[in-house]
């Protein structure tokens, strides 16, 4: 969004639920400072939002986990919500996802409980507009960074939100996402990793038990990483000196149990690791619930580069 | 730097479909900074646009960029071009030396009666011991902000807390191994804490937010509870702080 855009009040949450955050991009350029990237945890759901809402890239947008967020429109809206389907209502009715809608002033949008995936992403067209803090609206409590309030908080009852006003020039692209683009979160995915360094430092039966293994996510699963339970893997390394860690970093403490790690991740860290999952692979599993089973795939770059590049260019300028 | 055979440093590691990891060294030396800091700075430039991210660290520096603008294969061959010509930053030796005023108190630094009885020194000479060396940074991580430093002197070597604080105060001065940090934000710790400091160690209105930046030279300075507070710093004992 431009500068010189207006804003104005046009959401108030009547009831907060327990998770619900706004995600810009996320922040970047700073992580030498040891501020980590935030941003959406799913970020092809946040994508396929904003696009099918009108807005470009990099918008910002809520982030609402579990559901249990009741918000109230205070004027007519246009918006899109993409990502799990959390059983999200309007006045009662169903609300259709992964397209534009439109949210009548005083209308009760509602979300329940998680149907399919943990995360959805609510769009409005124009944007929610909040003052950057290092860059972006990207909100991470742990660092009290970003958000509405510029200290992190996550969205409270009683907040009354912010918004761009539209210009109304009307939008162009699709306000409905094809079939094959809206994901149902309830198959347990095939995750696509890249092998990193430490990789020959495993035994080879844990690498055998990495890939073939049917993993469980824990209940330690947060916008910081997700653990994976199954065999104790085993590498003949116990701790790096602290390194820098990429999202989707794949790191196995002494416990043996693999953890990946997502968007709040600290910036550097002494686990060795089996490698980093695709962006769009750990999109894909902070989308699964605890008690979900996943796999690990090893997967050269070439062909999931592609695929990651088909996926931006569809969104990014 | 010269290129090496295989296994040899520096190596360039994949670190996903967007980064490199550059190992360049194999052990923590203050020694490696100044070879890091130049690597940083080169990728900057070379990278220009492209560029999302460096993550500099005790050894290493992760690169990371936008695989849409270079695909990977060009940016590890970029990393390398600069790798071949790579010459360490000069002006460390004589760089500018942060100085830290620093309150050394036990009401601020709890620990220091167990780093006293750990390492066998008194109190004063623990202080002496830790505000009488320059340090460099050697990554900065944990939180934003927070700078590791080191070394410390070998005789002030003292291991973590056994259960980590849910809160240390902002400003709080600690050591643990061989490192030495100051706490930019109130965060869980369980380091060692030997007083506190009145410096702005993480400011979101400041320009390069961060006080401290990797390769930068620290030194802490015993000033007096008056002079600590006349800095602004904040005395509140610990427990009232937590």
């Amino acid at each position: 969004m431009t500068a010189q855009s207006k804003t104005e009040t046009a959401i108030r949450v009547h009831r907060a639920g327990p998770l619900t955050l706004l995600q810009d991009r996320g922040r970047f350029g700073v992580r030498h400072l040891g501020v980590t990237q935030g941003g959406p945890a799913d970020l092809y759901s946040w994508a396929w939002a904003n696009y099918l809402a009108g807005n470009p890239w990099g918008t910002a947008s809520l982030e609402i986990t579990f559901g249990g967020l009741q918000l109230i429109a205070e004027r007519d809206l246009d918006i899109a919500i993409a990502g799990a389907d959390l059983g999200a209502t309007l006045d009662g009715q169903p609300v259709p996802l992964w397209q534009r809608i439109t949210w009548k002033e005083g209308q009760k949008l509602s979300f329940a409980s998680p149907v399919s995936g943990l995360r959805a992403y609510l769009s409005v067209q124009g944007g929610f507009a909040a003052e950057p803090v290092m860059g972006s609206v990207a909100c991470v409590s742990r660092e009290q960074l970003g958000g509405f309030d510029g200290w992190g908080s996550k969205l409270a009852e009683g907040d009354r939100l912010a918004i761009h006003t539209p210009d109304g020039k009307p939008t162009e692209g699709m306000t409905k996402a094809p079939d094959h683009a809206r994901k149902d979160f309830r198959e347990s995915p095939v995750l696509e990793l890249l092998p990193g360094a430490q990789i020959a430092e495993f035994t080879g039966r844990s690498l055998y038990d990495a890939f073939n293994t049917w993993w469980r996510v824990d209940d330690r699963a947060d916008r910081m990483g997700v653990r994976l339970l199954g065999p104790k893997l085993q590498c003949r390394i116990g701790s790096l000196i602290s390194e820098g860690i990429n999202l989707g970093g794949v790191q196995v403490p002494p416990d043996g149990q693999p953890i990946a790690l997502l968007n709040d991740r600290q910036t550097i860290g002494g686990y060795p690791r089996l490698g980093a999952l695709s962006p769009l692979s750990a999109s894909r599993l902070a989308q699964c619930l605890p008690g979900q089973e996943v796999r690990l795939r090893a997967c050269g770059s070439g062909p999931v580069l592609e695929h990651y590049r088909c996926f931006l260019a569809g969104f990014r300028p | 730097m010269t290129a090496n055979p295989a296994n040899a440093l520096p190596r360039l590691e994949s670190a996903g479909l967007d980064g490199w990891m550059v190992r360049l060294f194999e052990q923590i030396d203050e020694a490696n900074l100044p070879w890091i800091t130049a690597l940083a700075r080169q990728c900057e430039s070379a990278f220009a646009d492209a560029l999302v991210d460096l993550v500099p660290s005790y050894t290493t520096l992760l690169v990371v960029f936008d695989p849409v603008r270079l695909s990977p294969s060009d940016a590890r061959q970029k990393i390398a071009g600069l790798l071949a010509d790579l010459k360490p930053d000069e002006d460390l030796g004589t760089g500018q030396v942060h100085e830290l005023p620093t309150f050394y108190d036990p009401s601020v630094g709890p620990d220091l009666d167990r780093v006293s009885g750990h390492t066998g020194m008194t109190v004063e000479q623990v202080i002496d011991c830790h505000s009488n060396k320059t340090y460099r940074v050697f990554a900065l991580g944990f939180a934003p902000g927070f700078a590791f430093m080191g070394l410390t002197d070998p005789r002030l070597e003292c291991p973590r807390l056994d259960t980590p604080r849910k809160k240390v105060p902002v400003g709080s001065v600690a050591i643990a191994a061989r490192q030495t940090a100051a706490y930019p934000t109130a965060t869980p710790g369980g380091w060692n804490l030997l007083g506190r400091t009145s410096a702005r160690l993480f400011d979101r209105e400041r320009e390069g937010f961060s006080l401290l930046r990797v390769g930068d030279q620290v030194r802490f300075v015993s000033v007096s509870r008056e002079e600590f507070e006349r800095q602004g710093g904040d005395t509140t004992p610990m427990e009232a702080a937590v």
